[in-house]
C-alpha cells in the first residue's frame, strides 16, 4: 500500500516544524593495534585513520541527508580509551597533552565536530598509566577544542573508587580555572556504568567489547513528542504513554533505516541507535516542556518525577519495539544549560540542584550540564559526583556528572556558553555544612549486594 | 548512481497555499529531468495545503542534490515548501 499523504505530512511536519533531527552520528574506531612505545608512531597511525575515516563518515552522512530529507546534525568519532592507548608511554602529562592535541587536529582535518574517549576506566582503581590521563586531563582539555573526556569512577559490579572520585574534584576545578567561563568542563563526564556505545559526548568512547569500526547513531525528537503530548491534553495517564510511544517508535525507525544504511555505505558495523530524547536551546525542543505539556505546572515542582518516570518508560517501550539494536544511553537527557525549559525552571526557583538530582534517579543520564559558583571547594564537587554515582550504582543504572564551576559566577547569574551548549543560571551549593571529612576518607565505596532487594 | 532500469521512487511533499500551476510546474521540471511521475495526492489538513507526489528518480538524468536545489527555486518561486525524500523512510516510520 502506498503512503497516504497524511502519513507523509506527519513524517515531513516533525522535521520543519518540531526538530526532528538525527542528532549524532557517531564512529567507533578501534586504536588498539595502533599501541607502541614511540608516543609518534601512535599519533601517525591514529591520525590517518581518524582523518580518512572522519571524512568518509562526512561525506556518506551528507549523502543520506539528501536522500531522506532528514539533517544529521552532529558527525562525530569516538575512540578506544586513551588511557590504554597510552600504557607503553612514559609516565608525564606532557606524553597525554600531546596525544589529545594530535587528536583535536587530526579531527579538525576531518572537519568533524567532536571526538570522544580521552578517557579511562577506573571503577576499581587506576594504573599508573591511568593516573598520569586524570592527571593531564585539565591541559589537554583546555588546550584541545574538540577532544572529550570521560572517566568511569564507579559501577554496581565494583562500588564507587573514592580516590578517584577526590582526584576529579581537584581535576574539574583546575580545567575550570584553566578555561574561559570554565567551558572546559562541558568536555568532561564522569560516570557509574558508562555504556561502551554511546553516540552522545561527552562520554562517548569505543568501548574494549566493541569490534573494529562501529557506526552508532542518536536520534532525537523532544519537540516532536512535546507536539504529540500537546495534541492529547484530556486523555489520561495510561493513554498518554501510548501515544508517547507510537511517536517514538516512529522516529526511532527513521534512525534504525539511515544508521544501517549509513552502515553499508561505509562498510562498517551498525552498533546501536540510542533513542536518548536530546534537548536543544531551540524553543520547543525541550524535555522540560514535554514534562509541563503533560500538566506538571514547571519543571521541578511535585510531580515532575513522576511525570519524567513515565515519559522515559514510554520511550524505551516504544524504542526497543522499533530497534533490536537499541543501546547507549537511550533515556531522557535533562541538560540544564541545552534546554530552554530546564533553565527557565532554575531561573524560576521551581528546579533546585536538589531535586535535580531526585530528577536523575529516573532518567539518564545524571546531573547534566549545570554550572556552579567558581569558588566551589573541590571536596564540595567530589560530594555533589559521589551522591550522583551512588544512585547510578545502587539502581544499577548509567549516571553521569558533568559540572562547570564557573570562576567569579555568584548564584542566580546568568553564564553564556553559546552554540549547543547553551546558557546556564549558576546554581546554588550548600556550603554551610561540608563532608569534606566523609570524601577524604577515601577508599572504595563497596558494590551493592544484587539479591535482597526491596 | 543506480543500476540502469531500476526505479527508485521518492515522495515530493509540497506544503503552503494552493494556487494554479503547481502541478505543471513540478511535472515539467520532472519531464526535463526524465523523472516519471507514479502518483499525486492531495488534501487540506490543519489549514495547511499538502500535495504529495511520488516520483521515480531511478532513470533520472541528474542526481538528487541537483533535483532538491530546482525545486527549492520553485518553492521560492511560487511561496511553497517543496521537499523531496526516498519512500523507504515512510515505509519504515509508518509500516510495522
Amino acid at each position: 500500500m502506498r503512503i497516504s499523504v497524511e502519513e507523509v505530512f506527519e513524517t515531513v511536519r516533525m522535521t520543519l516544524d518540531h526538530h526532528f533531527d538525527i542528532r549524532t552520528v557517531t564512529l567507533g574506531i578501534n586504536l588498539k593495534d595502533c599501541v607502541d612505545r614511540d608516543l609518534n608512531w601512535l599519533i601517525r597511525q591514529a591520525q590517518a585513520r581518524i582523518v580518512e575515516k572522519g571524512q568518509l563518515l562526512n561525506h556518506c552522512a551528507d549523502a543520506l541527508e539528501q536522500k531522506y530529507g532528514i539533517p544529521i546534525t552532529n558527525r562525530r568519532i569516538s575512540i578506544t580509551p586513551a588511557s590504554l592507548l597510552l600504557e607503553p608511554l612514559p609516565r608525564k602529562t606532557i606524553t597525554a597533552v600531546k596525544f589529545a592535541k594530535a587528536l583535536d587536529a587530526a579531527v579538525k582535518k576531518a572537519d568533524i565536530d567532536f571526538l570522544g574517549g580521552f578517557g579511562a576506566m577506573v571503577q576499581k582503581g587506576a594504573t599508573s598509566a591511568e593516573e598520569n590521563l586524570i592527571d593531564a586531563i585539565p591541559e589537554a582539555l583546555s588546550e584541545s577544542d574538540r577532544v572529550c573526556g570521560f572517566l568511569n569512577l564507579a559501577s554496581t559490579l565494583a562500588g564507587i573508587n573514592m580516590n578517584a572520585v577526590v582526584k576529579v574534584g581537584h581535576v574539574i576545578s583546575d580545567l575550570a580555572h584553566r578555561s574561559e567561563k570554565g567551558i572546559g568542563c562541558a568536555k568532561l563526564a564522569v560516570f557509574a556504568n558508562v555504556p561502551e556505545d554511546s553516540p552522545f559526548m561527552a562520554g562517548a568512547h569505543h568501548g574494549i567489547g566493541e569490534p573494529d569500526y562501529s557506526l552508532n547513531i542518536g536520534i532525537s525528537g523532544p519537540g516532536v513528542v512535546r507536539n504529540v503530548v500537546v495534541q492529547n491534553p484530556d486523555c489520561d495517564l495510561t493513554q498518554l504513554s501510548e501515544v508517547i510511544k507510537r511517536t517514538v517508535f516512529k522516529i526511532t525507525r527513521a534512525g534504525e533505516l539511515i544508521g544501517r544504511e549509513l552502515a553499508g555505505l561505509m562498510k562498517v558495523d551498525f552498533g546501536i541507535v540510542d533513542i536518548s530524547l536530546a534537548p536543544t536551546t531551540v524553543t520547543g525542543d525541550s524535555v522540560a516542556e514535554i514534562i509541563e505539556a503533560m500538566g506538571v505546572g514547571r519543571m521541578g515542582c511535585p510531580g515532575s518525577t513522576a511525570a519524567l518516570a513515565l515519559l522515559i518508560d514510554a520511550v524505551k517501550k516504544g524504542g526497543a519495539m522499533a530497534s533490536g539494536n537499541v543501546g547507549g544511553l537511550s533515556g531522557t537527557f535533562i541538560p540544564v544549560s541545552e534546554d530552554a525549559g530546564m533553565i527557565r525552571a532554575v531561573r524560576s526557583g521551581a528546579l533546585s540542584l536538589d531535586k535535580l538530582e531526585a530528577l536523575t534517579s529516573v532518567c539518564s543520564v545524571g546531573l547534566d550540564m549545570f554550572a556552579v559558583p567558581g569558588d566551589t571547594a573541590p571536596e564540595i564537587i567530589s560530594s555533589i559526583i559521589a551522591d550522583e554515582l551512588s544512585i547510578g550504582v545502587a539502581n544499577n543504572k548509567t549516571t553521569s556528572v558533568r559540572i562547570v564551576p564557573v570562576p567569579g559566577a555568584k548564584p542566580g547569574s546568568i553564564v553564556h556558553f553559546g552554540g549547543l551548549l547553551g546558557s546556564a543560571p549558576v546554581m546554588k551549593v550548600t556550603t554551610k555544612h561540608s563532608s569534606a571529612k566523609f570524601i577524604q576518607r577515601r577508599g572504595r565505596l563497596p558494590a551493592p549486594l544484587r539479591a535482597l532487594r526491596n | 548512481m543506480p543500476e540502469q532500469n531500476a526505479s527508485q521512487i521518492c515522495i515530493v511533499t509540497v506544503t503552503g497555499k494552493d494556487r494554479v500551476g503547481i502541478i505543471a510546474r513540478l511535472a515539467n521540471a520532472m519531464a526535463k529531468a526524465n523523472i516519471n511521475i507514479v502518483d499525486v495526492n492531495q488534501k487540506i489538513m490543519e489549514d495547511y495545503f499538502v500535495m504529495t507526489m511520488a516520483a521515480d528518480v531511478g532513470q533520472a538524468t541528474i542526481d538528487m542534490g541537483q533535483i532538491k536545489k530546482q525545486l527549492d527555486r520553485i518553492g521560492r518561486q511560487m511561496a511553497l515548501k517543496i521537499s523531496i525524500q526516498d519512500e523507504s523512510i515512510f515505509k519504515a516510520m509508518h509500516r510495522v
